[in-house]
């Protein structure tokens, strides 16, 4: 009963702000730490861009947010709830959108849409009306009887966010949406993205692309499991001196690489050796 | 927020039917499988013995020998296929399989026969496989045996006494299967074999292919739950499994003539349940696989124990207790007691509800066991 109480308590304590809050979060697979300590907070209707080399860590994290993994240690709400014991709720109003294309082939675009719609349980003029209106945004009108393994990379994106979003979910989470998709689908995808975030919708993604993060709130960047640095764009590059975000990548890297080699110990503190807030505050 | 959803259960079984519609080279197989297995074991497993290859070294040719050999030969028992001339040429026949058995008539025979002497006859017999070895002994004694009281009751005619009288006989009456014809044993257990190794297949491989494609993922960060995805991805194939069912149970009443002699709808009810029984046992198999190779040699592990613990092959009277215990957590077993039941003995209900109870049972706990497995999580 306690635990429930206390649970319920840090609920409420929850500022309204925030639609993902992690402390300490760790996962290890057996002996190999993925993400290590990881402590940061996402404010309601931002887009926060998560940054790393691959294999540092996004995925992982991401995946412990969905609730796809069980975190080692650590804690973590997303939209107030706890990853550990309140993934269910959690799902009901998260999308997700993962790297590789996760919907059925076999189906038609309009299939899709329509098995996501009842395991999203909407109801019948809710759905008709989401429906068209995803397709709409999609720009995939007229292609809804194709099947979706023959969709080309780009509309095979958009069709996954459309999946993904349509139960109206607080918070979308993307994990490297744009890789391998020609810039011109990459552009509109983008404005959708940023659109959904004017409309008030959380957004965290991950990418390799500068320019894409160049036009996030927040970023944060992620080496060997740890949170290196997080802040807006703009002070990121003002703190490091550099000339854009992609130096100032470059230069944490290699910094980070280096301490790595001179002793392996260097890494472990995590958060303690950022170099920049935690908490960006000034908007 | 954690209830069943009827509307959730019911995307799934839609999007499975459309899958499984676009999928023809699958459903052509889960319904032409059935039925050539039917038609190819329905010939193949028959362990009714008959036409033995018998050799035959007459060294006393005769009216005797020839009605001997005769007699032999009408019950259909053995067929002669070979006369030799030597213990050597009939070893040779034996080892190369030439024959199987070899009834030999020494020169003296037709002589003693005259006499009223006992004459003897030989029969070498291949014992490699004993059901044949069995037949052949057991028939050819009961012939000869035959042969002598006839020849006995004859000589005490002649000699002013009256017909034999034995001290005591033995009626026998074979019930539910008089002609104790081994298909209407096997086509019952048949049937029931084809069913589980095609359906549990069938589903084997669901939840596998979508882990192998990748859709698993998208799946688990929906608030789906494993009851309402894994009873979504039966239920169509519980119709697939029922329409072939039907087909199998047409073939082998109408084919191979082996009638229903219990209720039919009976036999479809408890049926149904089997269906949904093995069915969960592939989903349960498509839990713990990691790829549709590891599921396919799951089923096929799974396959041959089944075959020899069910009973469909060897009593399972005769098997030792343990072995016995292992044959009951093999749904099989209880659906082959009930088809042998209902086709043969037109037993109802107050006869198999033990059977019908074990299924049940089977049923929940590979449910229970593949909602267990399938976590939502992707570790």
């Amino acid at each position: 009963m306690k635990r429930r109480e206390a649970d319920k308590q840090m609920h409420d304590n929850q500022p309204n702000d925030v639609a993902i809050s992690c402390e300490r979060l760790t996962k290890r697979f057996q002996e190999r730490i993925a993400v290590n300590s990881l402590t940061l907070s996402v404010p309601k209707g931002s887009i926060y861009g998560f940054l790393g080399p691959n294999g540092s860590g996004k995925s992982t994290t991401i995946r412990m947010l969905c609730g796809l993994l069980t975190p080692t240690s650590g804690r973590g709400t997303v939209l107030g709830y706890d990853v550990m014991t309140q993934s269910e709720a959690i799902k009901q109003r998260i999308g997700y959108m993962s790297q590789k294309f996760s919907l059925y082939e076999d189906l038609s675009v309009d299939e899709n849409l329509d098995f996501y719609a009842g395991v999203y349980q909407l109801g019948k003029a809710e759905r008709i009306q989401r429906k068209r209106e995803l397709i709409e945004m999609a720009g995939l009108t007229g292609r809804e009887k194709q099947l979706a393994g023959s969709l080309s990379g780009g509309w095979k994106q958009r069709l996954a966010l459309s999946c993904a979003l349509l139960h109206r979910p607080e918070l979308l989470i993307l994990d490297e949406p744009t890789a391998g998709v020609d810039p011109v689908s990459r552009r509109i995808f983008w404005e959708v993205i940023h659109d959904l975030a004017r409309q008030g919708m959380t957004i965290l993604v991950t990418t390799h692309y500068m320019d894409e993060a160049q036009t996030c709130d927040w970023i944060g960047f992620i080496f060997f499991g740890n949170l290196l640095v997080q802040g807006s764009p703009s002070e990121l590059i003002e703190h490091h001196g550099a000339d854009n975000l992609e130096d100032v990548f470059i230069k944490l890297v290699k910094e980070e690489e280096a301490r790595q080699a001179a002793g392996q110990k260097g890494g472990g503190g995590g958060t303690g050796d950022v170099l920049v807030p935690v908490k960006g505050e000034g908007r | 927020m954690s209830r069943f959803s009827p509307a959730r259960y019911w995307s799934v079984v839609k999007k499975e039917i459309i899958q499984v519609k676009r999928d023809r080279p699958s459903l052509a197989i889960a319904l032409a499988m059935p039925l050539m297995m039917l038609f190819l074991f329905g010939y193949a497993v028959n362990t009714d013995v008959s036409d033995i290859k018998t050799a035959v070294w007459d060294q006393s040719p005769s009216a005797y020998s020839r009605e001997l050999v005769s007699q032999l030969e009408n019950t259909r028992v053995f067929q002669v296929t070979a006369h030799a001339g030597s213990y050597r040429e009939i070893e040779a026949m034996l080892d190369d399989g030439s024959a199987s058995v070899a009834l030999v008539i020494p020169p003296d025979y037709a002589r003693k026969r005259d006499r009223g002497e006992m004459a003897e006859v030989q029969m070498l017999i291949d014992g490699s496989d004993p059901n044949i070895a069995r037949t052949a002994s057991s028939n050819a004694q009961l012939i000869v045996q035959n042969n002598a009281i006839t020849i006995q009751e004859e000589r005490m005619q002649k000699q002013g006494l009256g017909p034999m009288e034995p001290a005591v006989e033995l009626d026998t009456r074979v019930l539910f299967n008089p002609n104790m014809e081994s298909i209407v044993f096997n086509i019952p257990g048949l049937i029931g074999l084809i069913m589980q190794n095609v359906t549990m297949i069938l589903t084997a491989f669901s939840l596998v292919r979508e882990k192998e494609r990748g859709t698993m993922e998208q799946l688990i960060v929906t608030p789906i739950r494993p009851l309402e995805l894994l009873l979504g991805k039966i239920t169509p194939y519980v119709f697939i499994g029922f329409f072939s069912f039907c087909l199998v149970l047409l073939l082998g009443t109408a084919w191979f003539g082996v009638p229903v002699k219990g209720s039919a709808a009976l036999l479809v009810s408890l049926s149904v349940l089997f269906l949904v029984t093995t069915l969960t046992l592939g989903i349960f198999i498509s839990t713990v696989a990691r790829t549709q190779l590891q599921a396919m040699q799951i089923a096929f592990a799974f396959i041959l124990p089944s075959v020899l613990l069910s009973g469909f092959m060897f009593p399972r009277e005769t098997m030792p207790v343990v072995i016995q215990w292992l044959g009951g957590i093999v749904p099989l077993t209880y659906f082959l007691e009930i088809l042998r039941g209902i086709f043969l003995k037109g037993v109802g209900l107050e006869a198999l509800w033990k059977d019908m109870i074990g299924m049940v049972v089977f049923f929940l706990l590979m449910i229970s066991v593949a909602i267990l497995r399938f976590r939502k999580k992707i570790e």
